[in-house]
């Protein structure tokens, strides 16, 4: 897409303020609606926006596939590694309140700890979607068209 | 300290499979992750030893995930029903992941071992906490952690026959479907009553008594675990998946994935549905046992007629759980002590065939019958224990085969219904004759193979043989089968408040109307 500069130029400009919006949609969802999922999905969209309009090389370059999938394995140790802690702690599987010594603050950290790894793992998987899908050899050729 | 991590033993049983996957990924070595494969479903296995042990006199054991409190909480409910399951699943599991590591080295492309690892202890995950939860929308996302993976064991297969892709993906939409259908009635049941959990679900059910909604969120579960636990006309997704995943999926979907969707639909049915009403016993009496006794006969005669091994063991699958539901939908005491029975004995029985088949699969490359002639004297280990585990197949005493179809005759007897004795026993006469086509090829048959063939590796063979001689022992021994499986009845059975079924009219009309 060497040719489409106007594309070029407005990705570059959105790319940034789509991540910083995803940290946001993260990090206040235990305030107002968001979360892990949806900061996932946001984050991810920005490689992928990144991967259309410049090249799937340039983002195999931002993101190695294979690093990509060591992060989808890390939200989800992210997740229960939170709830193991509780047990080693001495509370039951997931009970965030052992987490810090008032149980509100605790249920807090947890909650925020537990969406982390949501929010890793979600954003990781879509963009090895995207990787899947977009490295498939074409069965029509671009000249073909 | 061990009793500190015992008190969280159902927590853990499930949660070390679970961590232990990703742990796969990232380290992503193929001998570490079978490593870390290997440990895990032993710890599980071992958890589920435990809880089986604790839960056998009739006890229950409730332990609050994140420390809420059940009905809003959700809680892990473990009585003697779902202990056994679990003990079934886990212990596969541990000899599963045993037989693993040599079977793929020849089915499935190295590179993807690490995945293979992992996509294996998620389905393990997904099927122990489908059966440990007391929380009703839990067990769906368990159910869909085990398909999905399922999914994905079953197309690894691409790397000996491209078919599997095409089977993998009959599996998934039939599967969504079963999945979908589920939690549809789940949403039901739930509007209806307000709760997930399952206790909390029986008592509301049972105040609220017979009404429209309840019969749709009832039809609805029941057809969708169907369609999971290969009920006879939704079956199609099951000798395709099996035949053409690789073959240590075969062993362990044959082994587990099944007897766990039994496990939900008899939870759903009893616990949560009870038998208060009796449109649920209609439903049972009049369209799943003709069902079960056309599974019985239909798929035992196509089993016959096929010329690949594990597509005949699929269809006998499908027979066998025939026989299950059978078992169930008695709705007495002795049926459901045969059913749960059964359930355990051909896991076993399965899964030491499917074993068997995958040693022929490693040295052989096929699991055609016409490939296998001659294979008895060249691979005499694994010969016999096809022959030995076919045994238990068919039902011949000192197996357990014989056990699960003594108390199941017993149990139709009980009811006055001779002509379902009659027709267990024919339909075993139709296994004489597929496990005897194979015994004929393997042992009467001139040997195909022009270079010998070599014994299956000792990884292989250990596992198959305890597999084996499990089937025997527990055809000798029934005590652990036969108190788990009479515990779990009473407890199924006290939780519809009733002995037996009243009489029903079919269709008549709903009280809410």
């Amino acid at each position: 897409m060497h040719h489409h500069l106007i594309l070029r130029v407005v990705s570059k400009m959105l790319i940034p303020p789509i991540l910083l919006y995803a940290l946001y949609v993260q990090f206040h969802g235990d305030f107002g609606p968001g979360g892990g999922f949806q900061a996932g999905v946001i984050f991810a969209v920005a490689f992928i926006l990144y991967g259309i309009v410049f090249s799937l090389d340039h983002l195999r370059r931002a993101v190695p596939p294979h690093v990509v999938r060591r992060f989808v394995a890390l939200g989800l140790l992210i997740y229960a590694g939170v709830g193991v802690a509780n047990l080693l702690l001495g509370g039951n599987f997931l009970d965030y309140s052992t987490l810090a010594h008032d149980p509100k603050h605790g249920q807090h950290y947890g909650i925020i700890l537990v969406e982390l790894g949501v929010g890793i793992t979600v954003a990781a998987v879509m963009i090895s979607i995207f990787f899947a899908f977009a490295s498939r050899p074409p069965t029509i050729k671009d000249t073909d068209w | 300290m061990l009793s500190a991590i015992l008190a969280h033993a159902p927590a853990l049983q499930t949660v070390v499979p679970l961590i232990a996957a990703p742990l796969c990924v990232l380290f992503g070595r193929r001998h570490l992750a079978w490593f870390i494969t290997l440990a895990a479903s032993l710890i599980s296995a071992f958890f589920a030893a435990y809880l089986l042990a604790q839960t056998l006199d009739g006890s229950i054991i409730s332990y609050e995930l994140g420390g809420w409190a059940p009905p809003l909480g959700i809680e892990y409910r473990i009585d003697a029903v779902n202990a056994f399951v679990l003990f079934i699943v886990a212990s596969v599991g541990a000899l599963v992941a045993f037989y693993a590591r040599e079977s793929i080295e020849q089915e499935i492309d190295p590179a993807l071992h690490v995945y293979f690892y992992t996509a294996f202890l998620l389905c393990l995950t997904g099927l122990l906490g489908v059966t440990i939860t007391g929380d009703a929308f839990n067990v769906f996302v368990f159910l869909e952690i085990s398909s999905l993976s399922t999914y994905t064991l079953v197309a690894l297969g691409a790397g000996r026959d491209q078919r599997a892709l095409t089977a993998a993906y009959n599996y998934l939409i039939m599967g969504t479907i079963g999945a979908t259908f589920f939690v549809i009635g789940i949403g039901f049941l739930y509007m209806l009553t307000g709760t997930l959990n399952m206790a909390d679900l029986a008592e509301r059910i049972a105040a609220l008594g017979d009404n429209r909604t309840l019969r749709i969120a009832f039809v609805f579960i029941f057809v969708g675990i169907g369609l999971k636990l290969a009920m006879f006309p939704l079956h199609l997704w099951l000798p395709n998946a099996y035949s053409y995943a690789p073959s240590v999926v075969s062993v362990f979907l044959a082994a587990t994935a099944t007897k766990v969707a039994v496990y939900v639909m008899l939870r759903f049915l009893f616990t949560v549905f009870g038998f208060d009403y009796g449109f649920q016993a209609a439903t049972l009496q009049t369209i799943v046992v003709p069902l079960a006794v056309i599974a019985m006969f239909a798929s035992s005669i196509v089993a016959i007629f096929q010329s690949d091994l594990k597509r005949m063991l699929a269809y006998s699958s499908v027979a066998q759980i025939g026989y299950i539901l059978l078992g169930i939908s008695l709705l007495n005491k002795p049926g459901l002590t045969a059913g749960i029975i059964h359930l355990f004995n051909h896991a076993v029985i399965k899964g030491a065939l499917f074993m068997a088949v995958g040693a022929f699969v490693y040295r052989i490359g096929s699991s055609r019958i016409e490939d296998l002639r001659g294979i008895g004297k060249q691979m005499p280990w694994m010969a016999a224990a096809f022959v030995a585990a076919g045994l238990g197949l068919i039902g011949v005493p000192l197996t357990a085969g014989f056990i699960s179809k003594w108390y199941l005759i017993q149990a139709t007897l009980d009811e006055g219904a001779w002509w379902l004795a009659l027709l267990i026993v024919g339909s075993s006469l139709l296994a004489v004759i597929y496990v005897w086509r194979v015994v004929e090829a393997m042992y009467l048959a001139a040997p195909v193979q022009e270079a010998p063939v070599k014994k299956a590796p000792w990884s292989m063979i250990v596992p198959t043989w305890i597999m084996v001689l499990a089937s025997l022992y527990f055809g000798i021994n029934t005590e652990l089968t036969s108190k788990a499986a009479s515990t779990a009845a009473d407890l199924l059975i006290q939780a519809t408040q009733i002995e037996k079924a009243p009489e029903t009219v079919p269709g008549a009309p709903a009280a809410g109307e």
